[in-house]
Formats: structure tokens, C-alpha cells, sequence
């Protein structure tokens, strides 16, 4: 998982690499895992003295205590939601769940300061020191806790304040306070209680009035130890006529028994503000990933969701956007590729608040295998709003004969003052393609893996370029025997 | 179970009140009899709609009361305001009030040979066999098994058309239910078997005898196409504006099947109809239509299933809805692909015609895909009129109410011209017209 830069080397062209695109990238890269010492380790299993374990360990004030005790209490009082869900939520055990640990570390200002261990996991991942020359900052999060943290000057400078959730309530309460938990209520649902009942890490940001951040903002998040959840909350502020994009991409190490993820993303565009949002999301496929994420558009704002799926055992994320002031736009483009044992239950949703407020979901899922994709949507235009549009598309591309794929979105609207379309459909990848490209010379995994590529490639153009080229590889080794 | 309880699950449909019905089909052979027992016993234990019960979502259930109803008194035919079919020499069945008030059988000469168009009650004695294997065979699937259990137990009689082996019906046949007197509850049912190559049209009609008075109509039909048969069936769906609604359909097409199944909803105060087509064996085909004239606060919440059972197998859904005043519609659609369906080509359509700027459109379409060389599509889309269309019709002096009348008649088009029968057609697009005037 890195973003390519020009230190990269070029991927060879020579003739055994045309056989197997895919030749060259090292395929076990993020299977692996270093033992750490957890220094501070609440245990397994959730009661109020984990949650107040934590706390203390944070070095909390009482309101944040007070508010993730409350939120326990909601989390245990709300039902798994599997009337809608699927049933494989059952299968978590939230006793056998380590809800956090932690090395204890401050953030490390600087690269040098990263200890040596840390280092050469990051070293495996392949994030190089080289990058900082290129983006503007990292905030890769070694389990709950950042363990290395970089601003650059430039950011800095700008009045940008990019930090870890932990020091964010810290060290400015004045500004998040005031927004932290109104995007997504503790009792959003289950996982969002849980959430704010254990979370750690995540990234803070505040972009003041008028500053456009010229360079993507990253974090790396990745899971280490086996049975443990990460809970990570991030909330993103940009003031009146801000601009951010900011990057997340996950990989995690392989383990046998479940792990779990369930992270709380919270977005607020001011007027006339600018949010992206972009997660490359591969953790490995024993992970529960359930998120909750979604952003408030006030007055001619935009917040953007590209969301990108290829890991994990079950996904469930819906980005959504609130669109609260008049004219706010929200898009969410999501690409979903679920192979066996995957369940890629993915989708969006958009309320619409204000009058002449638009929206577009773009989704595409490639189901390989036994593997499943769900597009899952809300499309809501309640009454006397006027001049409200929403377009949604839903590709899905089932690969192999026992793929599966399903679409339940949902679209209310009152009024004749609003228009909405709803378009989805599911394919296989045409013979004709396939023929074609063999005809040239292509094997058929090749051809395969190009009619794919082809296929999200209206979606993947519009990614940063570091992570398109990244999908691409991601996309070729997941259809690595898939034909044949 | 507290009295308490049990009572809020049975409304009006108390034990006593299902004896009473039982009472009147103690001719009937022994086997109905205990499936309707069996179903009163599932109708009273089961509970009543949940508010988190995906099947649904977006219903209004505070007024899906149970209290209230009656079963009503026997009216004569006389009474009532009935219009034909308007297709000379076709056979009718005039139900009213859960009885067999009137009926046109069909000639043998003209109609083809070997047709049977009876009541359930008759059919149930003669032709218990074929009744059996098929009347209400199916599973309710669409989330009203209380209701569908209701309609099992209280079902006293209805139409049962069966067309042999390689025979073709010249003349639709038609079956009219009425309800009448305040508080009549209803059960209708249809029964359609076509066999092999057999080919058929029928048509439903649901009236209440007086518009003002408030019915609860709880009905239900069949439809089975053998190999390479043929189904036509309409259904014209006009209660009062008081009345409860609940319609249950079950479509199962063979090999080589065609069914067609067209629902005109216009009448009712809240209306559910579920439909549930089952495509069995390869080249079965099911189109299922319907339109939806939406007027004051009614609701209509339709639900429906197409399962793709075999390989090359196709299905087509259209269901169009106008929305005036405060209207509410729910379209809840899924298409299912088994495992082993390939080559199936699905396609679904709900189309929302908003005319009003207080009326609410929910769509739910939905895909369920476990075959990967099929071509299944949906759309749904909800707007008003096309101002376009608007403008080019008034700037050639055409007043502002007959515009829009004529593009919501456009709208309908797509959907009516699929029947061939132009009697039928002309019939549809009357009461949708009535209903327009009397808006």
C-alpha cells in the first residue's frame, strides 16, 4: 500500500512480466507481523473499566469520559441491525476483542525519532522516508496511538492543524469540541456507540478560512495485534472556503480469528467549503470492517467520498453526505471488489436538506469467486425542499459463475420540485472482449484483468494518480486466478 | 397468550367470526377445511407488521387496523351498479359480499373446447386435484403471512379457470367482486391453471358498491402457466377510498411460459399488493406491469419478487405511478438470480410521475445476483412533467389541464399498449380517466 513515486522502479517490460502483469510486486507484502510490546494493553472483552482504562490512560478530561461511558451504554442497549445485515455480524465476539493498546508513545516529530521496530514495519509496507518530500504530511497510525507524525512547514504555516484525535480534544477543545460527535450521534448505530465508547487514534483537522491546502493529507492506519479492534475517529473541519483532500489507505497482517475495525469519520464543510475524502481500504480478509462515515455540506460546499474497497472479511461502510445549506453538493464514488470469503456490503447515502442541493453516486463492484457485493443506498428528499437532484449508478461485474452481487438502495422523494434517476446494472465481462484481446496475443487472465481494469477505469481516473496506479496493481493481483 | 393480545392480533376476526365462515363451506372437502384451519391458526398467532421489518419499510402500520370489519350480509344482484365487460360473448362470474351473485358461463362453442370457468366452491368439489396442487401453493415471501393467512382462512369461494392442454380462449373472461354494506370484509381469490400451450386472458374487477363506505378487501390469485401456455390477467383494483387493500399475487411460469399481469391501482385508502413470479424452466417469461393513479392521502405499497429459477428465463417489470395531493407510493421490487440461472435477463422500472408538490415516492428496486453470465438492469426514477413537453402542447393552444392530462396518459401509454385486447385497453383507460374527473 504507497503511492508510487518517482524513486519507484519502473515495472519491467520484459517478456515474462507481459505474461503476468502482476510479476514483480511482492504478492505477501502486509502478510506479516512483528511482536510488539504493548505497553499499555486493556485486556480483552468491553466493560465500563476498559472504557475508563482508556480513558485514564489518555489522561482525559471528565467529559470525554463521561461521553464514552454514555456511549457504552448505547452500544450494549442497541441490537446487531441483522434484519438488514447479514448474519456474519453475529460471528463477532466482542469478549475476545482487545479494545486497545497502545505503546505509550508521544507522536514522533521526526523520522529519526521513529523507534527502529516500528521502522521496519513500515519499511515492509513500503512507505518511504522519501515521501515526505512528496506529500504534505503523514499520520501513519501504528496501531491505536500515531506513532509517527509529520506536518510539513508549509501546512503548518498555513494555520492547518493536523493531529491525532487524542491531542486534538487535548490541545483545542475550542474547535472540536464543538463538532466532535454532532456528524454522527453516538447512537448513529451499534458500531458508532462502540466507537465513541473506545475510540483511539484517527486524525484531527482543521483548515482555517480560505486556505487551500495544496497537498493531499495522509494517514496509513494498519491492525498488529491479533483480536484487536481499532476504534480510530477522525473529524475534518473546513472552514468557509477551505479546500483539503485527504488520503487513508489500510493494510493489516493476516491472522486466523477475527479481527475487529470500526472506525467513526466525520466531515464538516463550512460555506463554500471543499472536502475529499479517499480511502484505499485492503485489510486482510479475516476483518470485520464496520465505519461509519459521513460529512455536513453547509451553503455551496462539497464533500466528495472516493471510497475503495478490496480487503477485509465484511465491509460495511455507507459514506453519506448531509446536505444542510442551500446548493451543497455530495458525491460519493465507491469501487468494491469482493473475492472469496468477502462480503463488500458498500454503498452511500445522501439527505438532502436544503433547496437546489445535488448529489451523485457513482458505485462499481467486481465479485470474483465466491466473493459478494452489495451496493447499499438512501437517496432522501423530504418535503417542500425545491430543485434537488440525484443521479446514482450501480455497475456490478460478476467474474465467475458463482459470484454474487446485490443492490437494495433505497430513494424517497416528496415534491415535484426534485428530480431523481436510479440506474443499476450487473454484467459479466463480454466474450467478445475477452476474444478480442486473446486474438492479440493476450492470455485470457490478461485480457481479464484489462476488461476489469477497463471497467472501473472511468472511476479510477478521477483517483490522485498515486493511488489509480495503486488500484491498478491491487485490481491485478486480485484477479490472479481467477480464469482458468 | 393474554386475551389482551390475542384480541389486537385478530381485530374483527375473532374465532367466532371464523367458525361462522367455516360454517358456510362445511360442503366443501375435508382436506380445504383443515388447511383453513390451520391458516386461521397462524393468521391469530402471528404479530402484526414491525416497524423494523425490512418488508415494511416506509409503510404507514398505525392504520393497518384489523377492528371494525364485519362479515357482510348477502346482497342480490340486482342491487348492485354493474357494468359488463364490454367483450361480446365473453363469459363473467359476479361475486358480491364473498358469494356468487351472477354468472355468464362460457359457451364451449365459441370459447374452445374443455375450459372450465367456475366458482372455487364448485371446482373445489369437482376438480379438487387440480385445486389442490394449486391454489395458494406458493409461499407468501413479500412479508404479509399474516394477511395472506387471513385471506386462507376466510376465503369462501371465487373463480377458478382452467384451460386444457393446447387450447386457446378466443374471449377473455371476466370476474367482478363487490363489496358492499359498511364495514364488508372481503376475500377474493382467482385461480388461473393453463395447461401445456394453453392460452388465456383474464380480467379482475374490485368495486365497492358505494364509494363513501369503508371495506376491508383482503384478496388473492393464482397464476399458472404450464409449458409453452399463455397468461393474460388483469386486475382493476377500484375500492372505496375507505377501504383497507390486500392483494396477493402468485405467477408461476414452465417452460417456454409466458405470463403478463397488468394491476390498475386507483381505489382503496391503503392499498398493499404483493406479487411474487416464479421463473421455473427455461424460456418462461413474466412481464409484470402496473399502474398507480394516486390521489389525496391514499397509499399504495407495492412489493415484488422475480425469481429466476432456471437458466434462460426472463422477466420484465414496469410499474408506473401518478402522484397527486398527498399521495404516498412504495414500490419495493428483487429480482433473484439462483445459482444456476444463467442467461437470465431481468429487467425492472418503477417510474414516479410526481403532480403534486406534497405527494411522497419511495423506491426500493433491488438485484440479487448469484449467476454472473445474466443481464439484469433496474431504473427508478422520480420527477414531475417535463416542462418541455408542457410548453409544446400549450403553445399550440392546448389549456394547461388538458397538457397535463394527456402527458399522463403518454405516461400510462408505455404500460397499456402492451395488452392486445383494445376492449380492455379502452375499459383501463376509463377508469383512469373517471378517476382524474372525480380527483
Amino acid at each position: 500500500m504507497k503511492p508510487l513515486s518517482d524513486t519507484d522502479p519502473a515495472t519491467p517490460i520484459a517478456d515474462e512480466a507481459a505474461a503476468n502483469p502482476v510479476a514483480g510486486i511482492d504478492q505477501t507484502k502486509g502478510d506479516f507481523q512483528y511482536k510488539v510490546d504493548y505497553a499499555f494493553d486493556a485486556g480483552t472483552g468491553l466493560t465500563e473499566d476498559t472504557v475508563r482504562y482508556i480513558s485514564t490512560v489518555k489522561k482525559e478530561e471528565p467529559w470525554i469520559l463521561e461521553f464514552r461511558l454514555k456511549a457504552l451504554k448505547t452500544f450494549l442497549r442497541k441490537p446487531m441491525p441483522t434484519h438488514w445485515a447479514t448474519k456474519d455480524l453475529e460471528n463477532i465476539d466482542f469478549a475476545k476483542i482487545r479494545y486497545y493498546l497502545s505503546q505509550g508513545q508521544k507522536p514522533k516529530r521526526t523520522w529519526d525519532e521513529v523507534p527502529d521496530d516500528i521502522k521496519k514495519t513500515f519499511e515492509r509496507l513500503g512507505i518511504p522516508e522519501q515521501e515526505r518530500k512528496f506529500l504534505a504530511g503523514v499520520e501513519a497510525q501504528f496501531d491505536s496511538e500515531a506513532a509517527y507524525s509529520n506536518i510539513k512547514d508549509i501546512v503548518a504555516k498555513q494555520g492547518v492543524i493536523f493531529c491525532n484525535s487524542t491531542e486534538g480534544l487535548r490541545e483545542h477543545p475550542e474547535i472540536f469540541r464543538k463538532f466532535f460527535g454532532k456528524v454522527i450521534p453516538t447512537g448513529d448505530n451499534k458500531f458508532s456507540a462502540l466507537n465513541s465508547a473506545v475510540f483511539s487514534g484517527g486524525s484531527f483537522i482543521y483548515v482555517p478560512k480560505g486556505v487551500k491546502v495544496a497537498q493531499p493529507l495522509q494517514a496509513y492506519f494498519r491492525i498488529n495485534a491479533e483480536n484487536f479492534g481499532q476504534f480510530e475517529r477522525t473529524l475534518i473541519i473546513a472552514d468557509e472556503g477551505a479546500e483539503v483532500v485527504y488520503m487513508e489507505g489500510c493494510t493489516a497482517p493476516k491472522f486466523s480469528t477475527s479481527t475487529l475495525h470500526s472506525a467513526v469519520v466525520e466531515l464538516v464543510a463550512l460555506k463554500g467549503a471543499k472536502i475529499q475524502y479517499i480511502t484505499v481500504q485492503n485489510w486482510a480478509n479475516n476483518v470485520f470492517n464496520l465505519v461509519t462515515k459521513r460529512g455536513v455540506a453547509h451553503e455551496d460546499a462539497e464533500i466528495k467520498w472516493i471510497d475503495c474497497n478490496i480487503g477485509s472479511r465484511l465491509t460495511m461502510k455507507y459514506p453519506g453526505v448531509v446536505l444542510k445549506g442551500e446548493r451543497a453538493r455530495g458525491e460519493v464514488l465507491s469501487i468494491a471488489l469482493a473475492n472469496d470469503g468477502q462480503h463488500q456490503d458498500t454503498g452511500a447515502k445522501m439527505i438532502h436538506a436544503a433547496n437546489n442541493t445535488t448529489s451523485n453516486i457513482i458505485a462499481k463492484s467486481i465479485s470474483v469467486g465466491q466473493g459478494r457485493s452489495t451496493y447499499r443506498g438512501v437517496v432522501h428528499i423530504p418535503k417542500h425542499l425545491k430543485g434537488c437532484k440525484n443521479n446514482t449508478e450501480c455497475d456490478a461485474l460478476l467474474i465467475n459463475t458463482n459470484s454474487r452481487t446485490d443492490t437494495y438502495p433505497a430513494i424517497s422523494v416528496r415534491g415535484d420540485r426534485n428530480a431523481t434517476q436510479h440506474e443499476a446494472s450487473v454484467s459479466k465481462v463480454s466474450e467478445d472482449m475477452i476474444f478480442y484481446m486473446q486474438s492479440r496475443g493476450l492470455t485470457e487472465a490478461q485480457a481479464m484483468s484489462l476488461a476489469v481494469n477497463g471497467f472501473i477505469n472511468d472511476l479510477a481516473r478521477q483517483f490522485p494518480m498515486e493511488y489509480s496506479v495503486e488500484l491498478k496493481r491491487l485490481i491485478d493481483l486480485e484477479m490472479e486466478g481467477s480464469v482458468g | 397468550m393474554s386475551v389482551a393480545s390475542s384480541t389486537y392480533l385478530v381485530g374483527s376476526f375473532t374465532p367466532e367470526a371464523f367458525e361462522q365462515s367455516l360454517a358456510r363451506c362445511a360442503h366443501l372437502p375435508a382436506w380445504w377445511l383443515d388447511r383453513k384451519r390451520a391458516a386461521y391458526a397462524r393468521f391469530a398467532a402471528a404479530p402484526m407488521p414491525q416497524r423494523t421489518n425490512e418488508g415494511w419499510r416506509f409503510s404507514n402500520l398505525s392504520t393497518l387496523t384489523l377492528d371494525g370489519f364485519n362479515l357482510p350480509a348477502p346482497v342480490r344482484f340486482d342491487q348492485l351498479a354493474h357494468r359488463e365487460l364490454g367483450v361480446t360473448g365473453a363469459g363473467h362470474l359476479v361475486f358480491a359480499n364473498n358469494r356468487l351473485v351472477a354468472a355468464q358461463p362460457l359457451d364451449a362453442s365459441t370459447a374452445g373446447a374443455g375450459i372450465i370457468f367456475d366458482t372455487l366452491q364448485n371446482a373445489l368439489l369437482q376438480h379438487g386435484d387440480l385445486v389442490k396442487s394449486h391454489l395458494l401453493a406458493q409461499p407468501s415471501k413479500l412479508g404479509s403471512d399474516k394477511f395472506a393467512a387471513l385471506h386462507e382462512a376466510f376465503l369462501e369461494d371465487g373463480a377458478f379457470i382452467y384451460v386444457p392442454k393446447g387450447v386457446t380462449a378466443t374471449l377473455p373472461v371476466g370476474v367482478f367482486h363487490y363489496a358492499s354494506g359498511a364495514g364488508a370484509a372481503v376475500f377474493p381469490h382467482t385461480l388461473v391453471i393453463a395447461g401445456e400451450n394453453a392460452k388465456i386472458t383474464v380480467a379482475d374487477f374490485f368495486r365497492s358498491e358505494k364509494p363513501a363506505e369503508a371495506h376491508f378487501a383482503c384478496g388473492g390469485n393464482d397464476l399458472y402457466a404450464g409449458h409453452g401456455a399463455s397468461v393474460t390477467y388483469l386486475a382493476m383494483q377500484d375500492w372505496s377510498r375507505a377501504t383497507l387493500s390486500f392483494q396477493f399475487n402468485a405467477t408461476v411460469a414452465r417452460r417456454d411460459a409466458r405470463v403478463l399481469s397488468l394491476n390498475l391501482h386507483a381505489g382503496a385508502r391503503q392499498a398493499r399488493h404483493e406479487s411474487f413470479s416464479q421463473l421455473q424452466a427455461p424460456g418462461a417469461h413474466s412481464e409484470m406491469l402496473a399502474l398507480t393513479v394516486a390521489h389525496g392521502t391514499q397509499e399504495f405499497d407495492q412489493r415484488t419478487l422475480q425469481i429466476h429459477q432456471a437458466p434462460n428465463t426472463s422477466s420484465n417489470l414496469l410499474y408506473k405511478n401518478a402522484l397527486l395531493d398527498q399521495a404516498k407510493t412504495i414500490f419495493s421490487g428483487l429480482i433473484v438470480v439462483d445459482a444456476d440461472a444463467q442467461k437470465t435477463d431481468a429487467y425492472q422500472s418503477n417510474r414516479n410521475l410526481m403532480l403534486s408538490d406534497e405527494a411522497e415516492a419511495n423506491s426500493l428496486p433491488g438485484l440479487e445476483i448469484q449467476a454472473n453470465d445474466v443481464r439484469c438492469t433496474h431504473g427508478a426514477t422520480s420527477s414531475r412533467i417535463d416542462r418541455e413537453q408542457e410548453f409544446y402542447l400549450e403553445s399550440r393552444g392546448i389549456r394547461a389541464a388538458q397538457a397535463q392530462e394527456l402527458l399522463v396518459f403518454g405516461f400510462f401509454e408505455e404500460v397499456l399498449g402492451k395488452l392486445e385486447h383494445q376492449e380492455l385497453h379502452d375499459r383501463l383507460t376509463e377508469i383512469i380517466r373517471e378517476k382524474f374527473r372525480n380527483q
